[in-house]
């Protein structure tokens, strides 16, 4: 426990907890953003430069984006006051904690048994060699599925011709 | 002194004030002694540049430009820092306060984070990281976030319909900009911007090894730069601020300091993707010719980026600003396909012999597709003379 975990976790926190409870939704994207950006650091703490880059490239560029774009369009853009706590409070706090639950318990049990000395700085050409060679055919699926879903979003995107359905 | 002294003069200078440091401090120390200079030298290169933009533009416009603040006019960007320095704030009644206030200072950081990998000189970086180019379109995306939040939180139009614009565009344009430089990284085999420099800075006779000087680093050149233009938002790709249909876009409720900031993030990034242009493409610091090695290598860097400034210059001055259909259709019907096909060019070039069939294979895989690409996309558009309805 460094001073600067405490920091970075301390940061991590604040950003996911003010997400959930401020009423503006584009704030609440905005310090989810932060969280990410906190998680990040936290990677490139641990010495993951390569986990730590992809988590601010994808989550701070594309994700927080996306979730920005998809808020603007389904509601109006002006101040939108919603009342901090849904409905369905109960329900979800329940689910949540039970994921909670089972995930600690699954770390807590299995932490002594499968113990490895940490590996500092895995380099990029490690992981890009693993990608190539030992994981290349989940890569290879991975892009086959993501070809699939820009080749869905072109046909959706395209204009339908006049006098089809 | 020996031109390698003269080359390595500021790493030198930076060691000796170390010395007088205590050794506790020493890392602290060294970290502000690199970053300072980039915090002075690249302000100041946006100053020069604001100054010779506005001089260059001016005479492709058959005008004369500033003339008034000096000598040819060249303290105008002093007067422009003190007219901003000086303006009042105005923040709009509606606006999101906190937003609107954070908006500048995270496109200035994101922008001024991209130089800590950019070597500028033989030994000039900020940080070796293993990962450096992926830190570089990291922090690069962080500007989108900048954007948004600075056109969000004006509340106005103007600067919503701005900020959409700002970010669909430089989403779809990041694509092709981190593909074209993905044939370095398979040339080199790091991710280093250092060890990439390193790689170029080699000669064979006089000639160096610049991955421009091969069929996949040239196309991959041009394409980066095109994707470079729209990322930093300039002619011919400034719909995000087109003066004549959204006035300034994302920043237009900005006034004073924080409209000078937008400014300077704009042409910090600017200066950021043509530093890893010349660091990617064009051999960093290294000379083009074997036998100018004696001028120092942070000469050369400049001097390659002042020559990229011209070309934006010159580019601003010379084309039309497209439409969004073009834009988009540009991004993801022809600089997509170009960059995939480039990808698999260096491939092609890295498995054949060494000789003049890679250089007439590779070229064909680029021109050929090139040529039908362009030819294809323009068919369908059906050009022919503009009529004017009103305008005659």
């Amino acid at each position: 426990m460094t001073v600067s975990f405490l920091i970075l976790a301390a940061l991590t926190i604040a950003g996911t907890a003010a997400a959930m409870s401020l009423r503006n939704l584009i704030h609440c994207v905005l310090t989810l953003t932060l969280g990410f950006v906190g998680l990040a650091m936290l990677y490139l703490q641990l010495g993951a430069q390569f986990v730590g880059f992809t988590q601010i490239l994808v989550y701070v560029g594309a994700v927080a984006i996306l979730a920005v774009f998809a808020i603007m369009m389904t509601q109006s853009v002006g101040p939108h006051v919603q009342p901090a706590l849904s409905s369905f409070w109960v329900p979800g706090s329940v689910v949540a904690s039970a994921v909670f639950a089972v995930l600690a318990w699954a770390i807590c049990s299995g932490a002594t048994s499968v113990r490895t000395p940490p590996q500092h700085d895995v380099s990029v050409n490690q992981i890009g060699d693993a990608l190539m060679h030992k994981f290349a055919l989940p890569l290879e699926i991975m892009g086959l599925l993501l070809t699939a879903a820009l080749i869905g979003a072109v046909i959706l995107a395209m204009p339908e011709k006049k006098g089809e359905q | 002194m020996t031109p390698e002294t003269i080359d390595q003069i500021f790493v030198l200078s930076k060691g000796w004030l170390l010395g007088y440091v205590l050794a506790a401090l020493q890392p602290i120390g060294s970290a502000i002694l690199s970053v300072v200079p980039v915090l002075v030298v690249f302000p100041l290169l946006f100053a020069i540049t604001t100054v010779l933009e506005r001089k260059g533009l001016g005479r492709i416009q058959n005008r004369y430009g500033p003339n008034r603040v000096g000598p040819y006019g060249i303290w105008q960007p002093i007067a422009d820092g003190i007219k901003s320095l000086t303006k009042e704030d105005i923040v709009p009644r509606t606006a999101d306060q906190v937003v609107h206030f954070l908006a500048p200072l995270l496109l200035v950081l994101a922008a001024f984070l991209a130089y800590a990998v950019l070597p500028i000189g033989k030994n000039m970086v900020i940080t070796n990281l293993n990962a450096g180019l992926l830190f570089f379109f990291a922090v690069g995306s962080m500007v989108e976030l900048a954007v948004f939040m600075a056109g969000w939180s004006s509340r106005s139009k103007y600067s919503l319909l701005g900020a959409m614009r700002a970010v669909a565009q430089m989403i779809s344009y990041e694509v092709p900009l981190v593909l074209a430089s993905i044939v370095v990284i398979m040339a080199s085999g790091s991710l280093s911007t250092v060890d990439i420099v390193n790689m170029q800075a080699t000669y064979t006779g006089i000639w160096p090894h610049w991955f421009l000087f091969t069929p996949w680093g040239f196309a991959g050149f041009i394409l980066f730069m095109i994707a470079a233009t729209a990322e930093s938002n300039r002619a011919p790709f400034d719909l995000p601020e087109g003066e004549s249909e959204i006035i300034a876009g994302y920043y237009i409720e900005y006034s004073g300091f924080k409209f000078a900031l937008f400014f300077l993030g704009e042409y910090l990034g600017m200066f950021a993707t043509s530093g890893l242009a010349i660091t990617l493409f064009l051999g960093g610091w290294a000379a083009p010719f074997s036998f100018l090695t004696w001028i120092p290598s942070y000469l050369w860097f400049f001097l390659k980026l002042l020559t990229l400034i011209a070309a934006f210059i010159w580019a601003r001055g010379t084309f039309p600003r497209l439409r969004m259909d073009q834009l988009m259709g540009l991004a993801w019907k022809f600089m997509l396909p170009m960059t995939l096909l480039n990808i698999f060019t260096a491939g092609v070039w890295h498995f054949m012999p060494t000789g003049i069939s890679r250089w007439l294979v590779c070229t064909f895989l680029i021109v050929a597709p090139w040529m039908l690409l362009s030819r294809g996309l323009k068919q369908r558009k059906k050009l022919q003379v503009r009529t004017y309805r009103f305008a005659e």
